[in-house]
């Protein structure tokens, strides 16, 4: 049975956001009441799941905003848990990101309202990993097993955390709908600048904001820049002319088949290889697969290994060729979409950087291939099944109504 | 109502045998994944598609019914 103030508060919200045009800001920039719409249509009291994994590691605006915006992020999650009629709200952040999960979990503790009557709010830490934050996969690490994608259908949406309705969406999503709910929201965007920026880091900006502003912003540029890569390691490369015609809406930016994905800016410098620093991500890449699916699993390894053979002793153009071939072979044939991520991340580099890729192909590796270091690729540590289990299945937090959990 | 050919890449393990089975639909990749080609299975392949969806021996192979099931978001990640 639906409620009539469950109705209303519902539709108010859903509309709020619509007007606001608020969508999803962990790359998917899906409608954020579309989203809310059909998980409020589905039997069984829903769950709230606030993404906060940020496991893209050109990243920073979801531990910027578990520290510093807090109340924005639990406002929205509160918001949403009313208007559904949700029962629980998990917080799930990276298991490297402590000092975050605490301050969450401490303006949580101050927070009576998530601990009423009928609602419980966990932050729950996950396992690091690049596909954890795909919905399926952060269901499945909550649940204390692997963080790895699930078949879909059933959507979350549908059947989520413990078969219930499920609203997953990023940290700085929830953050816009509490700005919504509070009459507060203004249209803008976290965006994390890095590269060759005298000041690496968080900016936010307007729809309108063009690559010249979000410089400005940064302090300007510490030397040539080659190209920009917006969206991280799933994005797309682009040429500074082309990066800089544009505003850096999201609508203009998929016309030209570009996207900031989490609200993330690159800038590589003319000093760097790009062979090497494309050849290092997607071997990281490769190696962040959930190794579920043999076109990812072969695929992502067969591209990062041709491409680390252009960076050592080249092969003519086939290797360019194979390069192509695969990355489009990969393309929509896992059950998440990482290896379309590194798809596209691996042939648009080989078009604005065409001019290296031919050199490296014929000639082999260049002088600065060795110090390739630009685009950061972190160590990884590796735990077994189990430990990762016993880690992401234990609440770090847990306040609110235990009858309310089941 | 029509039906297309699924495969589910967690489940799939490589052998092959749905590319024998119906060509028309299923190829195999450079690792002898299917890559399955999603348009309408017609009338006179339902069959085959049949065939090839009984021969997976991990089940990773369906016939799902084309029209999306209702409220169901278009694009997702």
């Amino acid at each position: 049975m639906v409620s009539r103030p469950r109705r209303d508060r519902l539709g108010q919200l859903a509309e709020a956001l619509e007007r606001a045009d608020v969508r999803g800001r962990g790359g998917a920039c899906f409608p954020t009441a579309t989203k809310l719409r059909a998980v409020a249509a589905q039997r069984g009291t829903p769950t709230i799941i606030v993404n906060a994994a940020e496991g893209e590691p050109l990243s920073q605006k979801d531990r910027y905003l578990l520290m510093g915006r807090a109340d924005t992020v639990l406002d929205g999650a509160l918001a949403a848990a009313n208007a559904l009629n949700a029962d629980e709200i998990v917080i799930a952040v990276d298991q490297g990101f402590s000092a975050e999960a605490a301050a969450i979990g401490r303006a949580v503790r101050a927070r009576p309202d998530l601990s009423r009557r009928g609602l419980r709010t966990t932050v729950q830490a996950v396992p690091s990993g690049y596909v954890t934050g795909q919905e399926t996969a952060l269901i499945a690490a909550l649940a204390g097993g692997e963080p790895k994608p699930t078949q879909t259908p059933p959507y979350p949406f549908e059947s989520g955390r413990r078969g219930r309705p499920t609203l997953v969406s990023n940290t700085e999503t929830y953050s816009h709908i509490g700005r919504v709910a509070r009459g507060t929201y203004d249209g803008t965007r976290l965006v994390t600048v890095s590269g060759a920026v005298e000041q690496p880091g968080l900016i936010e900006i307007t729809p309108d904001t063009t690559m010249a502003g979000v410089l400005q912003s940064a302090g300007g540029i510490t030397e040539s820049v080659q190209a920009v890569l917006f969206g991280g390691y799933g994005g797309a490369w682009t040429t500074v002319a082309d990066a800089t015609a544009l505003t850096l809406e999201e609508r203009v930016l998929r016309e030209h088949g570009l996207t900031l994905g989490a609200g993330i800016v690159f800038l590589l410098a003319s000093s760097s290889c790009p062979v090497a620093e494309v050849a290092r991500v997607a071997k990281w890449m490769a190696a962040e697969s959930a190794g579920q699916c043999g076109p990812c699993v072969h695929g992502l390894g067969a591209i990062a290994g041709a491409l680390e053979q252009l960076t050592l002793h080249g092969d003519g153009f086939r290797t360019c060729v194979q390069i192509r071939k695969w990355s489009e072979m990969v393309k929509q044939r896992g059950a998440c979409a990482h290896p379309d991520g590194v798809a596209r991340f691996v042939t648009t580099a080989l078009t604005v950087f065409a001019a290296e890729f031919d050199d490296h192909a014929q000639h082999g590796g260049c002088g600065r291939c060795d110090d390739s270091t630009a685009l950061p690729t972190p160590h990884r540590r590796r735990s077994t099944a189990g430990s990762d289990a016993r880690r992401s299945g234990t609440p770090l937090l847990e306040i609110g109504s235990k009858a309310a959990s089941r | 109502m029509t039906q297309h050919l699924r495969v589910n890449p967690i489940e799939c393990a490589a052998h092959g045998l749905c590319a024998e089975l119906i060509p028309e639909r299923v190829t195999l990749d450079d690792w002898g994944y299917p890559i399955v080609d999603g348009t309408p299975i017609d009338k006179d392949l339902v069959a085959f598609a049949r065939r090839a969806v009984a021969a997976c021996p991990v089940f990773a192979l369906k016939l799902a019914a084309d029209a999306r099931l209702k409220g169901e978001p278009a694009e997702r990640r």
